[in-house]
């Protein structure tokens, strides 16, 4: 109950801003950051929950944004709708690259989804209607109301899927899913000699989460006007996503949003104030000092703290 | 009729044949000893039966109905449960949430009744009082013990104990052993495959020695031990 009363306010708070601050940048910004605790999230409930790591995060989030993109040029399709498609699209591309790939384990299924991202990037340069290499250029619509404009409403569309995302992986999380990836991420043959089907559980969790990655990026050609495979499928969507979560913690659904709302909050802070080029190396910066502080990520460090007093 | 039937398996990695031509029945309600020297096989022929390693040749029945292709969580749920040699629990679980994962995904029980089940599985295994600790926290003798607790807690009707005793002392191993014997009495076919030759003497009905992936001696454990084969093996005299 708590929880929703929480997510309540905070899409309320989010609604508020959007119809009173004036300052388009401030939605720019928060977009993003908002943006990242969704990837995080939906990140975790496979690396984390199921302990794959999954560098193939611009390619579900990709295959996401280009499924938005394609479909509003051919049919002007409205935004949730965009998102839906993409949800379901990536969610496929997770169900797909998880027959393939998660009979591997460890490094070899991270290498694995590299290859995935590679192949997507590849497909949508190759692919002309969507505009090839050289991008699509999109018209936004006009906003609904009461929003002023495009942005903001984009803004509390992230924010409601931000509540979206965290309340499937909670769920997840809670229920007795979430308690037989644990089961596997601690000892797959432990666990199917405990009766838990582990690949179907591995499949659900590895479409679930691309399907969110896949939402999240559905916006995305909306939010810049503008797709191309380059900047869509960069390895900087991986690393944030995977930081977002180890920084926070992965073993508990608030990790992912603590996680990316840091990492996400301070890189857009040093993209405004140093340089564009300096907020990539803050990802790498706050990974090795939380890996080597506080492994468990801010969760971890907070119930250590919490036990010793 | 046997409850579980093993027809000429056989099983390789690469070039290495593990195990040859291996045929066991097993009756219901029986005590069934495995024993034999590092390497001939035991555990690869348990990984087959269990399912965690699939078999190339020979079939696998068990009570009448054939599982030689089916996942070791479906033969879980069949009634087959295991106990692993090096312990493997769910070491980001309390002791008590490790066997609530067999309880929930084979036995369907919600939360509360598994809780229930759970701590009457601890106390019969006198891991009571550890049922809140991280299973991380564990000394080698709880975790032998938890690894047990963990496959009863799937109600099996077959259970199969992989050097379940190895590096207990001998009162932990009378401990061990009557809880296997009072298993047995409640119905529950087990298959022991041991080190410790008293253990498993003094429990089995039959027992069954392989040596280089082949059953060399079939017999009842009187027998056994004055097997030429048998001490051959052991001691390569």
């Amino acid at each position: 109950m708590r929880f929703w009363i929480g997510s309540a306010v905070f899409v309320a708070l989010a609604s508020a801003v959007a119809v009173f601050v004036r300052n388009e940048y401030v939605f720019f910004a928060t977009y993003t950051v908002l943006m990242f605790i969704v990837l995080a999230t939906a990140w975790n409930i496979l690396g984390g929950y199921a302990g794959y790591v999954n560098f193939g995060t611009p390619a579900f989030f990709g295959l996401g944004a280009y499924t938005g993109a394609v479909l509003y040029k051919a049919f002007a399709l409205p935004l949730g709708l965009q998102i839906a498609a993409a949800f379901v699209m990536s969610g496929l591309l997770g169900l797909f690259a998880g027959v393939l790939t998660l009979r591997l384990r460890g490094i070899f299924f991270a290498i694995a989804t590299i290859a995935l991202v590679v192949i997507m990037e590849t497909l949508f340069i190759n692919w002309r209607y969507a505009g090839g290499a050289t991008g699509l250029q999109l018209l936004r619509p006009a906003p609904i109301w009461p929003f002023q404009s495009y942005i903001t409403m984009l803004f509390v569309v992230m924010a409601l899927m931000v509540v979206g995302s965290v309340a499937i992986a909670r769920y997840i999380e809670r229920s007795w899913i979430g308690r037989g990836l644990r089961a596997l991420r601690d000892s797959e043959e432990a666990a199917e000699c405990s009766g838990v089907p582990t690949l179907k559980l591995k499949l659900f969790a590895c479409a679930v989460s691309g399907g969110l990655m896949g939402a999240a990026g559905a916006p995305m050609p909306m939010y810049l006007s503008f797709i191309e495979p380059a900047s869509t499928f960069n390895l900087n969507y991986a690393v944030g996503a995977l930081a977002g979560a180890m920084i926070g913690g992965t073993s508990h659904w608030i990790g992912p949003v603590l996680g990316a709302l840091l990492l996400s909050s301070v890189q857009q802070i040093v993209t405004v104030t140093i340089s564009n080029e300096i907020n990539v190396l803050v990802v790498g910066v706050l990974l090795v000092v939380f890996i080597a502080a506080a492994p468990d990520g801010i969760i971890g460090f907070l119930r250590k703290w919490l036990s010793s007093k | 009729m046997a409850l579980l039937e093993i027809r000429n398996l056989s099983k390789s990695f690469g070039g290495f044949a593990a195990l040859t031509d291996v045929s066991i029945d097993i009756a219901q309600g029986e005590r069934f000893g495995l024993i034999g020297p590092n390497g001939s096989g035991k555990t690869t022929l348990i990984n087959c039966v269990s399912g965690t390693l699939q078999n190339e040749r020979g079939s696998i029945l068990f009570d009448g109905a054939e599982v030689t292709r089916k996942a070791a969580y479906q033969r879980t749920r069949g009634g087959i449960a295991r106990s692993f040699q090096i312990p493997r629990p769910f070491f980001s679980m309390s002791v008590l949430e490790n066997l609530m994962v067999p309880l929930g995904y084979v036995v369907h029980l919600n939360n509360r009744n598994s809780e229930t089940e759970a701590m009457g599985i601890l106390e019969r295994m006198g891991l009571a009082d550890k049922a809140r600790a991280q299973s991380s926290t564990l000394s080698q003798v709880e975790l032998r013990k938890l690894e047990l607790a963990r496959a009863m807690a799937a109600r099996p009707r077959l259970l199969i104990s992989d050097e379940a005793m190895a590096g207990l002392s001998g009162s932990e191993v009378d401990e061990v052993l009557k809880i296997l014997f009072d298993l047995n009495a409640s119905g529950i076919t087990v298959i022991m495959i041991e080190h410790i030759m008293q253990a498993v003497m003094r429990f089995s009905q039959r027992v069954v020695c392989l040596d280089a992936g082949r059953i060399i001696c079939e017999a009842t454990p009187a027998e056994i031990v004055k097997n030429p084969e048998v001490q051959k093996a052991y001691l390569g005299a």
